[in-house]
């Protein structure tokens, strides 16, 4: 049980930078490109590592807590969730509620400090985000809802623990009306096409990327690696829930694997077929996830 | 089977929440005609006796060639004819329709467990009927061009059409395919009438016509 | 009895044939003359029929086939004159349309089925809306829209409604079927709740095609666009049809024992679209408008004569025939001035009376009958009605009953009486004069009304009371 505990623990830590390297590998051959090496993620983050920070005059301390307390609520919300179906390290009921918050906290402080600037840029993007996270949040608390009621458990590890292969055999359709939503919501969390496009340099249409145009070495290592844990926590859950897993605990942390890989390539794959939304269409897609998710639980309650 | 049946159902009730949110005149038409298909399909899965399945093959064939084939096609060529931009313009915004969709179909699912239901219903059935007669009647009034108003009338039929799979041993093949015809018999009809519209005012926008009023 | 339902379809199809425009109205008279003596025969000896069979005919077909045959031959004649005047229209579908209409009608009258009766109705629905068009003018297309998107609305709603009905009676050892006959005689064994719903879609769905507010919204547009004619028929005869249909769902309700809360809906619905024709007559400047509005005030009478029981039930019966001849004389009129004066406004039409030497003093003669004054036939059934609701000690419902139709009647008189009298005006050009083709059928049609009025034959009294213990009421 340690052993896995710790394997998890390792793979939270070493992979999610793995992950946009997978995605920018598959959005590299759609495109017809060979695209950067799959390891590129980890040598940016190292470049960024070693350089040093420059600080604006108009900044306070809250520039530089931004990306430190953004990272650290992503990670410390990792380790509520359950992975390959093995119990999480800290797990009780309602700490789904609590993993939420904490993904709250980080954005919380990412646009406090993209607001501390004073740019203009980077408060437009900070209200977007906002705006936006606004929509998916409820979407997000029903699909965590709709498992809730699917297993019978109020924590994420129950959620995601044993009891879900068989929650499937009663609830199937319910279930993948929430992953639906649950793919739709990853994709918004994460500043990715067809909510927000991460490559783009125009800052008019930025959302996420203009919040950090200003944090420059370690810290925009750390906003960074911070997203790729996020990336990686919606992989984890939406592996967990198309998945499942078997009783042998090596064959799920293998389909687990995978999982988050195959995760990685349909966000690629999403990326390269679809355009990204008009900005006012974007509120529709989250309510759209709402309102799918609210009918699974629907399909559930009644 | 009971699972197929299951997500024929609830796939009917999805199709009506994208049509609530859908700008695209086209895509909406597509999806519509899929709606149709999965209809078709339902009389097939829903039929217990042997002796059934005649009646359940010739609804389902009326019912593809209608829903499917026949009134899609007509409406593509309606947008063709009058060469009408393809974007929709709502009266009452996407959101507040998807969410007043959502609204609907939750109660519906709610309702439908109260209502005394007789006999091996399956029970998704009078909920999805229920949804999708409201994702069509908010359809007609939250749309301004001829054209979408046709089909939320579309929509609005296919959810009675499912409803009417509660009897289909009640009910007369030949009543059933008279309610058939008359669905493209109205269809025809207002496809002429809007061509005709979009001639007189070179617009499908209902809101042109506003002349009589008191 | 399946004459007076093919023999206006094969008209109708010798009219899409025939290719001379000045011939086919030829067809009209043909198919109504045809029409009226199947009729005729239907009433002098009712086929008998069971209660498997989708035809049969009881009081009530008796009734509303007399008053349409009636309507149709007056309106066909009509057309003759008519159609002649409109020679610059292609007519063709017109005339073919009128007669497909006049089967649809009969099909209703006749329908044992609940789900033949609905195709039967969708059916009068669509062949009535190119008819609306006939003008091939914005305003007609507007009115053609309106009313088919709303009378599908509602015709949708009515399907459901059916659908609901039969589920009714689904239940193991339930008759599941739609034939009225084995509805009512399963009667009790019903599921009263889906009856119910069944009863509240079904009002709103066939309310909507008669025009009960609030679900009116079409009836100013499409009356007022369409020629008097059409007008004519569709007052007059289609929504007694529509009527029809709610008075068998009623035949259900009852039989299933929920008519206590069917007939409150209708009293309330009947008595709201009494009050909304006297908010909208009055001061109403377009004549043909205002007609419309009376349709929808005369749909309230009728619904609340239904729903009172009693002798106002077999009162709302003889309603029904009188406002379908009553409709014919001052639609037909009415179109008669709209060609005259060219104009259907009272800023431009003045001296009715004067121009037209027929048709004007029939417009108004046809307003009297149509307010309830006597001695038209009209005023004896209102004033049933109104009895049955002070015998059975509603004094509410008959004083607001009373107040809406003097509002009624002075908001119409106001407008009529701007149309009939007074000296045309110079401007306006001299129209068509009348010919005996377009005044002679308004005027059969207010003798009739007349006639109705002074003596009412025992067997047509007998006739309304049999119709009326169909749902539990009588003389």
């Amino acid at each position: 049980m340690l052993l896995r505990t710790l394997f998890h623990l390792a793979v939270f830590v070493a992979m999610p930078p793995l992950l946009l390297g997978v995605v920018n590998r598959t959005k590299a051959i759609f495109a017809g490109r060979v695209g950067p090496p799959l390891l590129q993620p980890y040598l940016d983050l190292a470049k960024l590592l070693r350089k040093g920070a420059v600080y604006s005059r108009t900044t306070t301390w809250v520039f530089r807590a931004g990306p430190v307390i953004g990272l650290a609520a992503v990670a410390s919300s990792g380790l509520l969730l359950s992975m390959g179906g093995a119990p999480a390290l800290v797990s009780f009921a309602g700490d789904f509620i609590l993993f939420a918050y904490l993904l709250g906290l980080a954005r919380f402080f990412t646009a406090l400090a993209a607001l501390d600037t004073g740019s203009a840029f980077e408060g437009m993007g900070a209200a977007r985000e906002v705006t936006f996270a606004s929509l998916a949040e409820p979407a997000l608390f029903l699909c965590l809802l709709v498992l809730a009621r699917a297993t019978g458990a109020f924590s994420l590890s129950g959620m995601l623990g044993a009891k879900l292969p068989g929650a499937w055999a009663g609830a199937a359709p319910a279930l993948l009306l929430a992953a639906i939503g649950l793919f739709v919501i990853a994709l918004a969390e994460n500043s990715r096409i067809p909510v927000d496009d991460p490559n783009t340099h125009l800052e008019l249409t930025m959302i996420h990327e203009v919040m950090v145009l200003d944090h420059g070495g370690p810290d925009l290592a750390f906003i960074l690696y911070g997203a790729a844990l996020k990336l990686f926590l919606f992989g984890a859950i939406l592996s967990r829930l198309a998945l499942g897993g078997s009783g042998s605990a090596v064959v799920s942390e293998a389909l687990f694997l995978a999982g988050l890989l195959a995760f990685a390539v349909g966000v690629g794959v999403v990326e390269s077929v679809m355009a990204r939304l008009r900005m006012v269409r974007v509120p529709q897609l989250l309510v759209g996830a709402s309102v799918l998710s609210a009918f699974a639980l629907v399909l559930l309650l009644r | 089977m009971s699972s197929a049946t299951e997500l024929v159902f609830i796939l009917v009730v999805v199709i009506d929440l994208f049509l609530l949110a859908s700008s695209r005149l086209g895509a909406a038409i597509r999806i519509v005609a899929i709606q149709g298909a999965l209809l078709a399909l339902l009389p097939l899965l829903l039929t217990h006796e042997e002796g059934a399945l005649g009646h359940a093959v010739i609804l389902a064939g009326g019912a593809l060639a209608v829903k499917t084939l026949l009134i899609p096609r007509m409406m593509f060529s309606a947008i063709r004819e009058a060469s009408i931009r393809r974007e929709m313009e709502p009266i009452v915004g996407f959101v507040p329709s998807m969410v007043l969709g959502g609204i609907g179909v939750a109660l519906a699912f709610a309702f439908s467990a109260r209502l005394p239901l007789i006999g091996s219903v399956h029970p998704f059935l009078v909920p999805t009927a229920l949804s999708t007669v409201w994702a069509g009647l908010l359809l007609i009034v939250s749309r301004k061009k001829a054209v979408n108003q046709v089909l939320g009338f579309l929509v609005l039929e296919n959810g009675v059409y499912v409803f009417g799979l509660l009897l289909a041993d009640a009910m007369p093949l030949m009543v059933e395919a008279g309610v058939l015809l008359d669905l493209f018999a109205a269809v025809f009809v207002m496809g002429i009438v809007m061509f005709h519209i979009n001639r007189e005012f070179s617009s499908l926008d209902t809101e042109k016509l506003s002349a009589l009023k008191d | 009895m399946l004459l007076v339902i093919l023999a206006p379809l094969a008209f109708a199809a010798v009219a899409f044939a025939v290719s001379s425009g000045r011939r086919r109205p030829l067809a009209l008279v043909a198919g109504a003359l045809v029409h009226a003596a199947g009729v005729v025969r239907i009433v002098a000896a009712p086929p008998a029929h069971e209660a498997s069979s989708f035809l049969g005919v009881d009081a009530l077909s008796k009734i509303t086939l007399l008053t349409t045959t009636a309507l149709f031959l007056a309106s066909a004649v009509y057309a003759q004159g008519y159609l002649a005047r409109r020679s610059d229209r292609d007519n063709r579908t017109f005339v073919g349309g009128l007669l497909v209409l006049l089967a649809a009608m009969s099909t209703v009258a006749l329908s044992r089925h609940l789900g033949l009766t609905w195709v039967a109705m969708e059916a009068a629905t669509l062949a009535t809306a190119p008819l609306i068009y006939f003008n091939h003018n914005a305003r007609s297309l507007e009115a053609t829209w309106k009313y088919l998107l709303i009378g599908s609305l509602g015709i949708a709603l009515a399907l459901l409604g059916t659908f609901f009905l039969a589920l009714s009676g689904s239940a193991p050892g339930g008759p599941r079927t739609l034939f009225v006959d084995e509805l009512v005689a399963a009667g009790p064994s019903l599921s009263r709740p889906w009856v119910r719903a069944a009863f509240v879609f079904l009002l709103v769905g066939y309310g909507t095609k008669m025009g009960l507010a609030p679900l009116h919204a079409w009836k100013p547009d499409a009356y007022g666009e369409a020629p008097g004619l059409l007008g004519a028929l569709l007052a007059g005869g289609l929504t007694n049809f529509a009527f029809l249909a709610i008075v068998r769902v009623l035949q259900v309700t009852r039989a299933a024992g929920e008519d206590a809360f069917a007939r409150d809906a209708l009293v309330g619905i009947g008595l709201f679209s009494i009050a909304l024709a006297a908010v909208f007559v009055v001061g109403q400047k377009d004549f043909k408008r205002m007609l419309a509005y009376s349709s929808v005030e005369h749909m309230g009478i009728l619904a609340l004569g239904l729903g009172l029981g009693g002798a106002a039930t077999a009162g709302a019966f003889f309603h029904s025939m009188n406002n379908g001849l009553t409709k014919g004389v001052v639609f037909l009129s009415a179109g008669n001035i709209h060609r005259a004066f060219g104009s259907k406004s009272t800023d431009d039409v003045r001296g009715a009376a004067r121009r037209l030497p027929l048709s004007g003093p029939l417009f108004l003669a046809g307003f009297l009958a149509v307010t309830g004054s006597p001695p038209f036939a009209p005023f004896f059934s209102e004033f049933t009605i109104l009895n049955g609701a002070f015998g059975a000690g509603r004094f509410l419902v008959g004083a607001l009953f009373l107040a809406f139709l003097a509002v009624i009647f002075v908001g119409m008189g106001t407008t009529v009486l701007a149309v009939v009298q007074g000296e045309p005006s110079r401007a306006a050009e001299p129209g068509t004069k009348d010919s005996w083709l377009t005044a002679a059928p308004p005027f059969a049609l207010m003798v009739a009304v007349l006639l109705l009025g002074l003596f009412l034959p025992a067997g047509l009294k007998g006739l309304f009371g049999d119709a009326a213990a169909l749902v539990g009421g009588g003389w």
